[in-house]
């Protein structure tokens, strides 16, 4: 499946500003309620977007109950999924350690859930720990397009820096077999993920990395991520394109044009001519 | 030849501090240790490095060069001070002791030993507050009037919960945990403190420790600032830290984000307008090889191994500094119960 050049991201909903705290301040007011999050979905909707990409929030859920209730407004929307909502576990990791988190945001009551000796055996089965988690986390899309369904960067960078490959080859599987979708990956490790993935016989993967003139959050230097750009096999998304709104919107998105990998752009904006703006910009440059 | 390293402890820090670790071009993990069954198994299956139980098997069977120690503050003291024996370069987390007698008998060994000596106040690797820090040595704001040190974020927002991090004795609660980066931050940035006024150790959802930390900190030089701390506010997404300087000439807000400066009059020298001037942190990344979570994870690794390469004690985040901050905490846990 060939994925939209437009990606509408979901960070200006939920407060995510790389920028300035008191931005993030200013969008948490402004998308309260979840009606002011479907505005401008709708928005998007009409400019002729097709895909949000977003991150397993609680409140996407609530986005998620509109558009079941909702089909023939949104039956040919996409959504790609991007799992799991980090801070959720993060803030719970700290606060209940390790396991806590785990018996915390495990669906159900833990026995009924693992049937073959319960929470003790399952510590073991780490991949059918991460199965139970994907589907807890997929379970909100239900009669959703999911046609790409992504990890986080924090869960992929930790794995790739723990060298712990075989966790995305069953990541994989699981995604392609039990979703009928494909898998992607999010990084801030792009050329190191790619090669990483390849070792294990992951090929031509959708990897969505920062890619920007500046070289903000590309990790080895934009040299070497224009070196993978250009000469490697992978279906780049770019992200953090605007470097957190160091660039002009002109600048950035003229410099992706000189890489025809590149398949789809992530952007995220909160009024309707912006989007229509940058829009028509991905369009023509891609 | 690389580096050999060790990372004990293996919660939210020590796996981040292993998976940057890892990747480094100059060092090898070789081994992890912990007490948790769940993690060393998923090491036992999915890595190669060699997993421990016990730390001190760890640093006898291991020819370790580094050592990562992640683990809850009052096992820092006889980890940190056995492989300070063995002659191992040692990163701690923060903060660094649960008493100053106790960091200051490390401090000593690590200087009698030439060891490279690090904490994990990670906030001087981002590059807004190395800005500020430059700032105020260019003395921009001239005599300084007031500061105000603040982080907010929402780690224990409800009435339960029950890991070390909840328990006093273990150096738990939001003084050890959240107030320590921005004691350090003052510290380093601004002066060092020596008083605490008016110190207000609250609980809010905790039972056993505080969820916030108000104090009124007089430095060395006689400038006074507050403090201010919460780690029970949801408003926030995530831990956000922040450091307010007022001075005669103007006053500067700074975060991981973003640097405010406003002055009164020009500064042609840095280049500083009449009134604001906003720089951003895609200014003053500092690059690093891998991330994970933030750059500065990644830089205060790069930091360490660099000073073990090139044999130079590190200027930021020594054991003597950590200690200072150790210090602080003691005076203001003093002040809270007068």
């Amino acid at each position: 499946m060939k994925m939209d050049k437009v990606l509408f991201g979901d960070n200006q909903f939920f407060a995510v500003n790389h920028l300035s705290d008191e931005k993030s301040r200013e969008q948490a007011i402004r998308f309260k309620d979840d009606a002011a999050i479907i505005r401008v979905l709708d928005q998007a909707i009409d400019l002729g977007i097709n895909t949000f990409m977003c991150t397993t929030h609680d409140r996407i859920a609530n986005i998620c109950d509109h558009m079941r209730a909702n089909p023939s407004r949104y039956k040919d929307f996409n959504i790609f999924p991007c799992m799991p909502y980090a801070h959720k576990y993060a803030n719970a990791v700290t606060d209940l350690g390790i396991i806590g988190a785990v018996r915390q945001y495990v669906p159900g009551n833990i026995f009924s859930t693992f049937t073959k000796g319960g929470f003790a055996f399952l510590q073991k089965d780490f991949i059918g720990l991460m199965e139970i988690f994907i589907d807890a986390e997929m379970k909100m899309f239900k009669g959703i397009n999911t046609p790409v369904i992504f990890i986080q960067n924090v869960i992929v960078d930790m794995i790739l820096g723990l060298n712990m490959l075989e966790v995305f080859k069953e990541y994989d599987a699981y995604i392609r077999k039990k979703f009928n979708a494909e898998p992607g990956y999010i990084t801030m490790n792009m050329p190191l993920l790619l090669d990483s993935l390849n070792s294990v016989g992951i090929e031509n993967p959708i990897i969505c990395s920062s890619i920007n003139k500046i070289g903000f959050r590309m990790s080895g230097g934009r040299e070497i991520y224009e070196k993978y750009l250009t000469e490697k096999t992978l279906r780049p998304i770019a992200m953090q394109v605007l470097a957190a709104g160091a660039l002009r919107p002109k600048e950035a998105i003229e410099y992706l044009g000189k890489f025809p990998k590149i398949e789809s752009v992530l952007f995220g904006a909160s009024s309707k001519s912006h989007i229509q703006e940058t829009k028509e910009m991905i369009e023509a440059n891609l | 030849m690389k580096l050999k390293a060790g990372v004990i402890g293996l919660g939210k820090m020590g796996l981040s501090h292993a998976a940057i670790v890892s990747p480094h071009p100059n060092v090898d993990l070789v081994a992890v240790c912990d007490t948790s069954s769940i993690v060393l198994d998923a090491f036992r299956k999915f890595s190669k490095v060699n997993v421990y139980t016990d730390y001190v098997k760890m640093i006898d069977s291991e020819k370790l060069d580094l050592v990562v120690i992640s683990t809850p503050t009052r096992f820092h003291y006889k980890m940190v001070k056995y492989a300070l024996e063995k002659g191992i370069h040692t990163f701690c987390e923060k903060p660094f002791s649960l008493t100053t007698l106790e960091g200051q008998e490390l401090e000593i060994l690590a200087a009698q030993k030439n060891l490279i000596n690090q904490v994990g106040y990670h906030n001087h690797f981002i590059g807004t507050f190395r800005e500020l820090k430059r700032l105020l040595k260019e003395s921009v704001l001239g005599d300084l009037v007031h500061f105000t040190g603040e982080a907010y974020g929402p780690v224990v927002t409800k009435e339960k919960g029950g890991t070390w991090r909840s328990d006093p004795v273990e150096g738990g609660g939001c003084l050890f945990d959240y107030a320590s980066h921005v004691i350090n931050l003052i510290q380093e940035i601004i002066g060092v403190p020596v008083k605490a006024s008016g110190s207000q150790l609250k609980k809010i959802y905790s039972k056993d420790v505080e969820d916030t930390v108000y104090s009124i900190l007089t430095l060395q030089s006689g400038l006074t600032g507050v403090l201010s701390v919460n780690w029970s506010d949801e408003t926030y997404r995530k831990m956000s830290t922040s450091l307010t300087v007022f001075g005669k000439k103007g006053k500067i807000i700074c975060d991981a984000t973003e640097i405010k400066i406003y002055l009164k009059e020009a500064n042609p020298a840095e280049k500083l307008e009449k009134g604001w001037t906003i720089k951003y942190i895609t200014d003053f990344a500092i690059p690093v090889n891998f991330y994970l979570r933030g750059e500065e994870y990644s830089a205060q690794i790069d930091n360490f191994v660099d000073c073990i390469l090139k044999n130079r004690q590190t200027e930021i985040n020594s054991f003597r500094q950590a200690v200072l901050t150790d210090k602080v905490i003691e005076i203001l846990i003093a002040d809270s119960k007068n």
